[in-house]
């Protein structure tokens, strides 16, 4: 048998990203005043480069206030087989849930966006690469149900290193698992929405990430299946800059928009309103 | 869990998985299926000859066969690009099994690949997209549908046709998230731990049966599949028609339903009452 690894974590304010300390935006390098970037939902006010959005963040930026019941956080990571590289899986679990004050990879949660009943899914980068395990794949299962139990849209925000190593053959199987309960959703004719963060990569990519009915993404955030660096060592191309990035994904078909974070909410909502049958306009 | 595999053992079977003498999907069609008649090409943008796929007769059956091809020579590998299938082989196998829902022909599948072709134009071609409509298109058909991984079982490249009522395996044959020496690269920042890094993968047929993750192992004759292709696609075609029997038996609202649960039901997880 699995052993169960079960370790409880006081929630905790994740801590600010290390880009959001400095004075200076990284990619223009404008000054920028202390706390300006949080303010401004971690947006450059002056190239608009989008910064990494704690999950929580972004539960709060997309749902209604006062509107948040998570979900799925009883579904907890077990090392089912014994995964020992540099150091075992249960510690680097803890490790992570210490660091990001989540318990797991994908935040959900129900709630309302601009008073549409929503099931709200959130991966964050900062636990473990925001990598799909088997709890990822439950809590997205769980989610699911519960979006076609109550008639709820399914959104979805990716950002993802790919699998979860750690679990092997189970983590790749979270492709499969994810697309069928994405099904479900389409089944019971509700919108299933995806928004693609900086970066959305590898199994995620190529499962529920791209399964949606309308796919938006970020600007400047990179997808791909494979890594760029594994797409130059494997085939000596020299990939130009702006590769799988949102703008070029866009050019080639692959997204329906590449909205700003500060209009995504109002997007979002126009989205939904009109696939449940309300019009395009507020 | 029983004992690990050393890491002897599971890079022996790795390196019987990717034998360039194994037999392949075109071997399969060679050696058991006289009347394969070849469909080509996606409709939609090319041919890719990484995957193959046609009509065949199985015995009493009428089927649609689809299977990676890697090539056993230099030359046949850089035509096949080496097994690894761009967009248009992945719709192409959507495409094929369309076609067998259509006429109710059970379709299967032969995985032999070391992962989707890693490559700017496939990546804006839609890799990832191809890749995730594909594991939905095989998880809906109405159809019988079967998958025997013959070599390798690369990531989500064999994943997008390895979606199925049933999924067989090969005794040497591997299924895999990521290959050993990707795993040992990244973990242990050197490729020659791949025999490690495969142990831990537990990547081999008979482990992955033990965990729950495959349906069958099906046995190589001694020395492995690439010592006796006929014994080897008449066996494999063999445990596909019963397999194939025994699905046809079941009402197809019936199938879905239990193939939608198969796949719900995967991964290994806790449930804690305390919230």
């Amino acid at each position: 048998m699995a052993k169960y690894v079960t370790i409880q974590v006081p929630r905790r304010e994740p801590p600010p990203a290390p880009e959001a300390a400095g004075e200076q935006c990284k990619k223009c390098g404008a000054s920028l005043e202390k706390g300006e970037l949080e303010r401004n939902l971690r947006v450059c006010p002056h190239c608009r480069h989008h910064y990494p959005l704690p999950s929580h963040e972004r539960i709060a930026l997309l749902a209604d206030k006062s509107s948040v019941s998570f979900v799925g956080e009883e579904v907890q990571a077990v090392d089912p087989l014994e995964f020992v590289d540099l150091q075992p899986y249960p510690e680097r679990l803890s490790k992570a849930q210490m660091q990001t004050g989540l318990s797991e990879a994908l935040l959900a949660a129900r709630c309302d966006v601009a008073g549409l009943p929503t099931a709200l899914g959130v991966l964050d980068f900062q636990f473990l690469g925001g990598s799909m395990g088997s709890v990822v794949g439950e809590r997205f299962h769980r989610l699911a149900q519960i979006a076609v139990d109550e008639r709820r849209s399914m959104v979805i925000v990716a950002a993802s290193g790919g699998a979860r190593m750690q679990e092997a053959l189970f983590s790749l199987m979270q492709m499969a698992k994810t697309v069928v309960a994405a099904q479900l959703v389409g089944r019971a004719r509700l919108p299933y929405v995806t928004i693609l963060t900086h970066p959305t990569t590898g199994g995620v990519f190529a499962s529920f990430a791209t399964v949606a009915d309308i796919i938006l993404a970020e600007p400047g955030a990179l997808m791909s299946f494979s890594g760029p660096r594994i797409i130059e060592q494997t085939t000596r191309e020299k990939l130009p800059p702006g590769f799988g990035s949102s703008e070029s994904q866009l050019t080639h078909g692959q997204v329906d928009m590449v909205v700003d974070r500060r209009e995504m909410k109002d997007r979002l909502a126009q989205i939904i309103r009109f696939l449940m049958g309300g019009g395009t306009r507020g | 869990m029983a004992e690990r595999r050393s890491p002897e053992g599971a890079w022996q079977a790795v390196q019987l998985a990717r034998h360039q003498d194994r037999p392949q999907t075109l071997d399969y069609i060679t050696q058991t299926l006289p009347d394969f008649l070849e469909l080509r090409g996606d409709r939609l943008h090319g041919d890719d000859r990484a995957v193959i796929g046609g009509l065949a007769g199985l015995g009493k059956r009428r089927i649609v066969l689809i299977g990676h091809q890697k090539g056993h020579t230099l030359a046949e590998r850089q035509e096949h690009s080496f097994g690894m299938a761009r967009p248009e082989g992945y719709r192409k196998a959507m495409r094929l099994a369309k076609l067998g829902e259509k006429f109710g022909l059970p379709v299967v599948t032969l995985v032999d690949t070391s992962g989707a072709y890693p490559g700017k134009d496939a990546e804006e071609g839609g890799q990832a997209g191809a890749i995730a409509r594909s594991i939905e298109l095989f998880a809906n058909l109405e159809v019988p549908t079967v998958t025997v991984i013959i070599g390798e079982g690369g990531s989500g490249g064999a994943l997008a046709m390895a979606v199925a009522d049933r999924v067989l395996m090969l005794e040497n044959s591997i299924f895999s998230v990521i290959s050993p020496e990707g795993c040992a690269a990244l973990v242990w920042r050197d490729a020659a731990e791949a025999p490690r890094a495969a142990a831990a993968l537990r990547l081999v047929a008979a482990d992955l049966l033990e965990i729950g993750l495959i349906d069958a192992v099906i046995p190589e004759p001694p020395g492995g599949a690439h010592t006796d292709h006929l014994a080897t696609t008449r066996r494999v075609m063999h445990e596909v028609q019963l397999t194939l029997g025994e699905l046809e038996r079941i009402e197809p609202a019936e199938r879905l339903r239990l193939r939608y649960e198969k796949y719900l039901r995967m991964g290994r997880y806790a449930v804690t009452n305390s919230k």
